[in-house]
């Protein structure tokens, strides 16, 4: 009885660090930049405003939600990324796969601050990582990174825009070296539901969900 | 028309506006835009095509902005990450 107790124990624990373990990682990195950020603060820059990343953060938000169309802001309000369709006939210049050398359509995951990871919708297979970043070396309060929403939008107009530039400006890795593949297949799993659940909702709402009959 | 830069710390910045039919705000506009340009800023318009599709169009000179866009938006060139 103890030792079946003790192994389902040690089962749930492993379990919970398997699902807990990036989320705790995340918070950590996040702490020790914090940190660092402060760490590092010129006074010449005057006194350290925390609250101006997070205003800094809800400027690029507004900005963000008046370029992108109504279903991309939804998108990155609720799932906290952006998908963005590719548009070259054979696929990312670099990488890619037999499949989009055929033309099989695929499409972006924009994060924000991680790589763009390019992807197959149909079969949900990863292709790349393209990893971008847009420093600003003025750096104005003293760091060149952007508020996430306006890395986020940097991407989406540099590939809604330019595709191919982007991605031969960008350094492109296989997928899972900086992006967990897990959590990139949870997120499209994830963002298969959202759309799920927004078209059932928009049917509902033009009258129309009543189901065909078989 | 305005011009806008992303800006760390801080959001979008207002870094000029004018009216492009007027001659002496088209001026201001075009010294603004090399100005961000030898920064090594990109430039990008924002633009909803027919279909109410969104998108957006990289612009390297103050020509190819369309003359009716109501805003450019200025970022840091990309680089490739780790």
């Amino acid at each position: 009885m103890v030792l079946a107790l003790s192994a389902t124990a040690i089962v749930i624990v492993a379990l919970l660090w398997e699902v807990a373990m990036p989320q705790i990682q995340e918070a950590y990195e996040r702490h020790k930049a914090r940190r660092a950020r402060v760490a590092r603060w010129d006074e010449s820059l005057g006194p350290y405003d925390p609250g101006r990343e997070r205003r800094a953060e809800q400027r690029a938000r507004q900005l963000l939600r008046s370029c992108v169309n109504e279903e991309e802001w939804a998108m990155y309000r609720d799932l906290g990324f952006v998908r963005v369709w590719g548009k070259l006939a054979d696929g990312p210049v670099q990488g890619g796969s037999d499949e989009t050398d055929a033309g099989a359509p695929y499409a972006y995951l924009i994060y924000p601050h991680k790589p763009v990871v390019a992807y197959l919708p149909q079969t949900r297979a990863l292709l790349n990582e393209y990893c971008v970043t847009f420093p600003d070396e003025t750096r104005p309060y003293g760091s060149a990174r952007l508020p996430d929403s306006d890395d986020v939008l940097a991407k989406w107009m540099a590939l809604t825009g330019d595709e191919r530039n982007l991605v031969s400006s960008a350094n492109m890795h296989l997928p899972g070296r900086q992006v967990d593949p897990r959590q990139v297949r949870r997120d499209l799993w994830r963002l298969q539901m959202w759309e799920r659940e927004r078209t059932t909702r928009e049917r509902r709402r033009e009258g129309t969900g009543s189901l065909p009959a078989p | 028309m305005k011009f806008l830069r992303m800006k760390p710390g801080h959001g979008e910045v207002l870094l000029a506006e004018g009216d492009v039919e007027v001659a002496s705000d088209e001026e201001l506009l075009v010294e603004a835009f090399r100005e961000q340009l030898e920064q090594g800023m990109w430039a990008a318009v924002p633009l909803t095509s027919r279909d109410g599709r969104r998108e957006a169009q990289m612009v390297k000179s103050f020509e190819e902005v369309p003359r009716d866009a109501d805003r450019v938006i200025f970022f840091p060139r990309a680089a490739g990450g780790r």
